[in-house]
């Protein structure tokens, strides 16, 4: 047991800081949000916690596995019939517990930080502080996403802009079916329902484009259901966002009023 | 069957109450029913819509396909015959030759070799469902299915695995060792045994129809509102489900009721075996969870068939309804999936490690832990869904918590190997398996259970990976396990152990190498159920389907195993080959049809191996000794 110990301790001490200094930071999805940065922060506390475990695993099971095995000499050897012993009992369970109620305190904390880039439906329970949010509408329909920006005379793009630096409120929803707007380096996602406004916050940090996914299978051509955006300077966001205006300002007269969710008329199969 | 009987001629013993009659009347009633939701349809045409695709007609008929393919097989003879007030007309089915196998049969040891064909055929054909994935996805673009058939064949893939694999365990192993471990002569409703077995196969037949109405797009999940505009097909998954939810519910009463009722005098609680006490913890998950599977598929097909709008938020209802019914019932059925498993491994290693089971009770608890947490932690599929996200840190924290009941389990397991003399027979290196895909399963779990992480993968390859490797890593390894570990009680017959070796190794590593590449997968960003990936990921898709064609293969050495074993060699196993001290490997191969000639009396568990441990010191007299 003791040399199981040592070799534990000795694994330990060398692999969980190579896993949390080396592998972890260039996980995906990167630095580019604050979201997407709290993610991957996340992700290397939990290998920090998990590679200790997974070796003292991989010791335990690679020992036992060699040293107990059945020698050729004695067929009919057998083990030693301990039932039970009940002092490992107290340990391992205030082991597993502690570890589990640090987890969830942790996650929970967390998740405070403005619910972590998830969806978090109309009211959302963890707001992102600060006053100046942009809301950016997204409407999923099959098979793609466009996007309204209500604070710019609520014009509707076939594309999402996002300006660096400035906190954005996305309000996802669906015209149809349940789709997932899922932008992975922007550490968002959230579910389209139809007639549900669903919240998520994100805030930019760097100037990139990324990719967006419908990440919730949504019918034929889901595979198909991915675009581009772009994350740009305040400057090229604003000359971008008042060409929209002028180019979709014929559409933006139709669209219907902006709201946070819209009703289809219901399309019912038939009998 | 009487001599006189089996003296006809063969055309002659094939009409009657079997297999065949059952396809013919669940045919005829298929036509009936549709007939009959086509007369329907055409009278009150503007009531039900104005589509050419006609769900009355096709449920209608699914309905009664089931009624005759039951009344086929023979179950309405004798209620019929009770109810007229007539003496018992027929007699059980439990003699007899071959032909016992072909219907209804109320013999549990029967009843279970029919669960493990019929199961492995339609894992087989589940398993061939994941092979043409595999291949459409070698391209970044689809080339070979198209996207309709691509979805088709992925919904098929999870709901013939997620459907007819909740059973994998408890029908053919938990069905005929169940009453052998407890000493019984068989189960306690043997009539509901037999049709927990057929209505599952009616449910994988109705399931593979789907083909012929243009299958259905939505993966084994059917969301709402999606499931409301898919086409024809997707009526086929309303019913599979909703027969497997019932199946589900009547083998769960029926184990709950065996365990419960019949064990054999001295049998207590603590001498119960391990693997027991997972069947009925998951009996117990079956029964609480299938009713509402089957009340939320009855609501689909209602918004389906006749314009409710349970689930239509353009109508009043709502989506996120069914996805708490679904996921109230589906993350329960997960564990429905593992529990059976920590039973079969809990159960395997003692006999191979040659020491008692350590701890018995702490496994017990940690199974009963983890059936009792099952229950209330569904809402982690729905973290980023929208919905209640002020409850998202509690679900975090029940789905964290059921990492401590699995933990003992896993303790229980471990240390039962410590100071063992493991024997590295086939069973036992699924068993050992099980404990490595098992730990990458649950910590994957940690990860998704945490609300920021999750939000990176959620509804990704990651979660896909997750998935498969606690559902195949864990219940299809203990699967094998209980195969190689049992297949000489229920057929006499030894498997090849070389072959038995070849295919775990080629099953591990193809397994892990199919598997683990999809956690990268899905962090660098491709969704689940998609047709198409950005191209940069093409290099480990091709990785990942070559490895899945290794591990596909790989089942064909096990089905040449079974083949070159059962059919050219078949070496007579012995009574005991494994040298096991637990009560089914007493009985005489193969089992005689009563089991047991006297009702055996328990008077220890089933785990006495070993050589005592010396004492360091003597007892004093004082000292009492430890109970069992």
């Amino acid at each position: 047991m003791r040399r199981i110990a040592i070799a534990w301790f000795v694994l330990s001490a060398i692999l969980t800081p190579i896993v949390v200094a080396v592998i972890a930071p260039t996980l995906p999805p990167g630095n580019a949000t604050e979201a997407s940065s709290n993610q991957v922060f996340d992700d290397t506390v939990l290998l920090g916690i998990v590679t200790p475990i997974a070796v003292a695993l991989g010791v335990y099971f690679a020992y036992t596995l060699i040293v107990f095995r059945r020698r050729d000499a004695d067929p009919a050897e057998e083990g030693v019939a301990t039932r039970d012993n009940p002092s490992i009992h107290l340990p391992w369970l205030v082991g597993t517990i502690v570890i589990v109620l640090f987890l969830a305190i942790f996650g929970t904390v967390e998740l405070t930080d403005a619910g972590a880039g998830g969806g978090q439906g109309p009211s959302p329970a963890f707001k992102l502080s600060g006053n100046d949010v942009m809301p950016v509408q997204v409407i999923a329909q099959q098979w793609e996403f466009t996007y309204r920006y209500p604070t710019y005379g609520g014009v509707e793009t076939a594309h999402l802009e996002l300006p660096v630096g400035r906190k954005v409120e996305l309000h996802v929803t669906s015209l149809d079916v349940i789709h997932s707007f899922w932008a992975p380096k922007l550490g968002v996602k959230a579910d389209a329902n139809p007639g549900v406004d669903n919240v998520a916050y994100v805030e930019p940090e760097e100037e990139l484009s990324f990719e967006i996914h419908c990440s919730e299978l949504c019918g034929l051509w889901h595979g198909y259901m991915f675009d581009t955006g772009q994350v740009v300077s305040g400057e090229a966001f604003a000359e971008w966002i008042s060409e929209q205006q002028q180019v979709f300002a014929p559409a933006t007269k139709v669209l219907p009023k902006y709201s946070t969710q819209y009703f289809p008329e219901p399309e019912r199969r038939g009998g | 069957m009487s001599s006189e009987a089996l003296a006809r001629p063969l055309w002659r013993r094939l009409i009657g109450f079997n297999l065949l009659g059952g396809i013919v009347l669940g045919v005829a009633g298929f036509y009936f029913g549709w007939w009959l939701g086509h007369q329907i349809h055409a009278e009150s045409l503007d009531f039900f819509g104005d589509t050419n695709q006609n769900d009355v007609a096709l449920m209608l008929g699914y309905v009664f396909s089931v009624v005759g393919f039951l009344i086929g097989l023979g179950f309405a003879r004798y209620p019929l015959a009770r109810m007229l007030g007539k003496e018992r007309t027929h007699t059980e089915n439990e003699h007899g030759g071959s032909g016992r196998y072909f219907g209804l049969c109320t013999d549990h040891k029967v009843v279970g070799v029919q669960y493990l064909c019929g199961i492995g055929l339609f894992f087989f054909i589940g398993g061939l469902n994941a092979m043409l994935i595999r291949a459409e996805l070698l391209q970044p673009s689809p080339q070979i299915f198209g996207a309709g058939n691509y979805l088709t064949l992925v919904g098929l893939h999870g709901t013939m695995m997620m459907g007819i694999m909740t059973s994998g365990v408890l029908g053919p192993f938990a069905n005929y060792f169940v009453p052998l471990m407890i000493g019984a002569r068989r189960m306690a409703f043997p009539r509901v045994e037999a049709i927990t077995f057929w209505l599952l196969m009616a449910a994988g037949a109705i399931l593979m129809t789907t083909l012929f109405f243009g299958g259905f797009p939505t993966g084994w999940t059917g969301y709402a509102p999606l499931n409301d505009q898919a086409n024809f097909g997707f009526d086929s998954y309303i019913f599979f489900f909703a027969l497997v939810g019932l199946s589900m519910m009547l083998l769960g009463l029926n184990m709950i009721a065996t365990i419960i009722t019949m064990r054999a005098p001295g049998l207590t609680w603590s001498r119960l075996p391990i693997f027991c006490w997972g069947a009925i913890s998951t009996s117990i998950l079956m029964v609480l969870a299938a009713p509402v599977l089957i009340a939320a598929l009855l609501m689909v097909g209602f918004d389906r068939a006749v314009q409710t709008s349970f689930f239509l938020s353009s109508a009043g209802g709502s989506p996120y309804l069914f996805q708490n019914l679904f996921w109230f019932f589906g993350h329960p059925e997960v564990y429905v999936l593992a529990l059976p498993g920590f039973g079969i491994i809990l159960e395997i290693l003692p006999v191979f490690a040659r020491k008692p089971l350590w701890g018995y009770r702490i496994a017990v608890a940690g199974i009963l832990g983890v059936a009792l947490l099952s229950f209330f932690v569904w809402q982690h599929h729905l973290f980023v869904s929208g919905l209640n996200s002020s409850l998202r840190p509690f679900y975090m924290f029940s789905t964290e918590a059921i990492s401590v009941p699995t933990g003992l389990v896993f303790l229980a397991g471990m240390a039962t190997l410590w100071r063992a003399k493991i024997r590295y027979t086939v069973p036992m290196l699924f068993c050992l398996a099980w404990f490595f895909n098992f730990f990458i399963g649950g910590a994957s779990g940690v990860f998704l259970s945490d609300v920021p992480s999750d939000v990176a993968t959620h509804g990704s390859f990651f979660v896909m990976a997750h998935f498969h490797y606690t559902i195949m890593g864990g219940l299809i390894f203990a699967f094998f396990a209980a195969i190689y570990y049992w297949v000489p009680k229920m057929f006499g017959v030894m498997l090849s152990e070389r072959l038995g070796k070849i295919h775990f190794w080629a099953m591990f590593i193809a397994f892990n190498s199919t598997f683990a590449p999809l956690f990268a997968l899905g962090l660098m960003g491709q969704p689940r159920r998609v047709v198409t990936y950005p191209s940069h990921l093409e290099p480990l898709n091709i990785w990942v389907s070559v490895s899945a064609f290794v591990l596909g293969a790989s089942m064909l050495v096990f089905l040449a195993n079974v083949v070159y074993s059962l059919v050219f060699v078949r070496k007579p196993a012995p009574d005991n080959p494994w040298d096991s001290r637990s009560l089914e490997w007493q009985t005489p191969t193969p089992v005689p049809i009563e089991n047991f000639e006297r009702r055996p009396i328990i008077d220890t568990d089933p785990y006495d191996y070993g050589v005592p441990p010396v004492p360091l010191v003597p007892p004093g007299p004082a000292e009492a000794p430890a109970p069992g």
